[in-house]
């Protein structure tokens, strides 16, 4: 049966309602500040920011920390409650997420470190409108997924995932003109290399907003569409299973 | 949440296995009471199959009905047929002390007989006769071996069976209902009266078991149904509701009945 937000907090036992409801609160707190760290290390970048990459730089641990809070909370549960039917899956599903989210956050620094490195640099840096183009899209994917986490939408998680081969083209283009750069100008090798780092770092950011979309699904429909092809999902195939 | 489990027909996600039981549009009421209505299901052969629901939602009475264990109620009506290996229980040539025989069972609380541990297990095999002293000795360690009990009990055989633990208790019940051979074990509850490592023992011993019998398991917990049991029926209001294979049904049951019961979500 596909279940909806309010699913979770319809047990008998109110302490139950409120660990689950807990978890999802938690996950949302961490996705927003995941948003956030993405969303300013790209500012960083554009606005030559180094504080800001710092800052950007120093705040992962913070995103290690939730996940660990939450990854504790989901044992606890599964320990004390055992689980089943769609509250098990909110709890594989959640702990699938801080996983992603954990690595979207590490992606984030990655990206703030070599933003630091351009900035230091000095130099003008070419390709950032190709940073700022799939930045864009990538961060409505996260923001996207996560949104559908939050009300349990498959219909846009369907979406996120739709969306993450347009990036993976994106990628894929934005990395052919910047290799045309380095080939023109060999002192532009460094930065570009930088660039390319902080593109792929963006493409995997769409990667982890493609799994978090994923896990929605699951979450909802029981169905596990992680290592399907994206275009061999329809609609009708997840209402058949729900 | 709808109410589809009471008013359509229940989901059954069978598998394609051979069937020990088919039950098919089985009604049974105490008195004008009713307790099961028109339930069609198929139990498939050496497999564990739990049936689980609500307090009163007739999963004891089904488990019941397929050994005729209501025949001695005069209350009690039934419609509908059950067949066993083919063969309907109710047909006037079936002997009801051979089916069973075939279809043992086992209860809530423990009842070993006021006897030795080694005539509780020979008890079914001397009212059977046949046997010789020696071949008797045989099928009673064999019994006891295969309720996980003749290591505990081998040098105390002439003890009393009541000195024997709950868990202890409820295993020899199983090695004296397997001692006759059966192909089939119904399970009443077998280890709500028990403490959590003897529960643990007879949950090993049903999935022990299963290569060579049809288990079929009636449990008010749900942990327990689906850590032994292969497939899963949801009953309630005397209504199958919906039975899958145990795995589908504790990860993602198609109704929300089924749902809101096991997840613990009804008042």
């Amino acid at each position: 049966m596909d279940i909806t937000s309010e699913t979770h907090s319809q047990h008998i036992s109110r302490q139950f309602n409120q660990e689950l409801e807990e978890l999802k609160t938690h996950l949302m707190t961490m996705g927003g500040l995941v948003e956030q760290q993405v969303q300013q290390a790209i500012q960083a970048l554009l606005d030559g920011d180094s504080r800001l990459a710092e800052e950007v730089s120093e705040g992962d641990h913070q995103v290690n920390e939730m996940q660990l809070k939450i990854d504790d909370e989901c044992t606890r549960v599964l320990a004390r409650r055992q689980p089943a039917a769609s509250d098990l899956r909110l709890v594989l599903a959640v702990i699938r997420a801080t996983a992603d989210l954990e690595r979207i956050g590490d992606e984030a620094s990655k990206i703030a470190r070599n933003a630091l490195t351009l900035i230091e640099s000095g130099n003008g840096v070419r390709g950032l409108v190709e940073v700022r183009h799939i930045s864009e899209h990538v961060r409505k994917m996260l923001r996207d997924a996560l949104t559908a986490f939050a009300r349990f939408d498959t219909e846009l998680a369907l979406q996120v995932v739709h969306e993450d081969d347009a990036v993976d083209d994106e990628y894929g283009s934005a990395m052919r003109s910047l290799m045309t750069f380095m080939m023109e100008d060999s002192r532009a090798i460094g930065p570009v290399l930088s660039v390319m780092w902080i593109l792929r770092a963006l493409e995997r950011v769409g990667d982890h907003a493609d799994n978090l979309a994923e896990y929605v699904i699951y979450l909802v429909k029981g169905l596990d569409i992680r290592h399907m092809d994206p275009d061999q999902l329809d609609e009708s195939a997840l209402k058949r299973k729900g | 949440m709808g109410i589809e489990g009471m008013v359509n027909p229940p989901v059954i996600d069978f598998p394609r296995e051979a069937s020990c039981f088919d039950i098919a549009g089985l009604s049974l009421a105490y008195g004008d009471t009713p307790a099961l209505e028109g339930l069609t299901l198929r139990v498939p052969r050496h497999r564990v199959t739990a049936f689980i629901g609500p307090s009163g939602c007739g999963k004891s009475t089904l488990l019941r009905a397929l050994n005729r264990l209501h025949d001695l109620d005069e209350t009690v009506t039934q419609r509908g047929t059950i067949r066993f290996e083919g063969q309907d229980i109710h047909a006037p040539e079936v002997a009801v002390d051979e089916l069973r025989r075939q279809v043992g069972m086992v209860f809530q609380m423990p009842n070993p007989f006021p006897m030795s541990i080694y005539d509780n297990v020979a008890f079914g095999l001397r009212l059977q006769g046949g046997l010789t002293r020696r071949q008797r000795d045989d099928v009673v360690e064999w019994a006891l071996g295969a309720a996980a009990l003749w290591d505990e009990v081998k040098d105390r055989l002439g003890d009393s069976a009541w000195s024997l633990s709950g868990g202890q208790q409820q295993r020899l019940v199983i090695a004296r209902t397997l001692a006759v051979k059966p192909s089939v074990l119904l399970l009443d509850e077998p280890a709500s009266a028990l403490d959590p490592i003897s529960t643990l023992k007879i949950e090993d011993l049903i999935r022990s078991l299963k290569g060579q019998l049809t288990l079929v398991l009636v449990t008010h917990n749900m942990q327990q149904a689906a850590r032994v049991s292969d497939y899963t029926a949801f009953l309630q209001q005397g209504r199958l509701v919906e039975y899958a294979p145990t795995d589908t049904l504790f990860t993602n049951p198609r109704l929300a009945h089924t749902e809101n019961y096991i997840t613990g979500r009804i008042a």
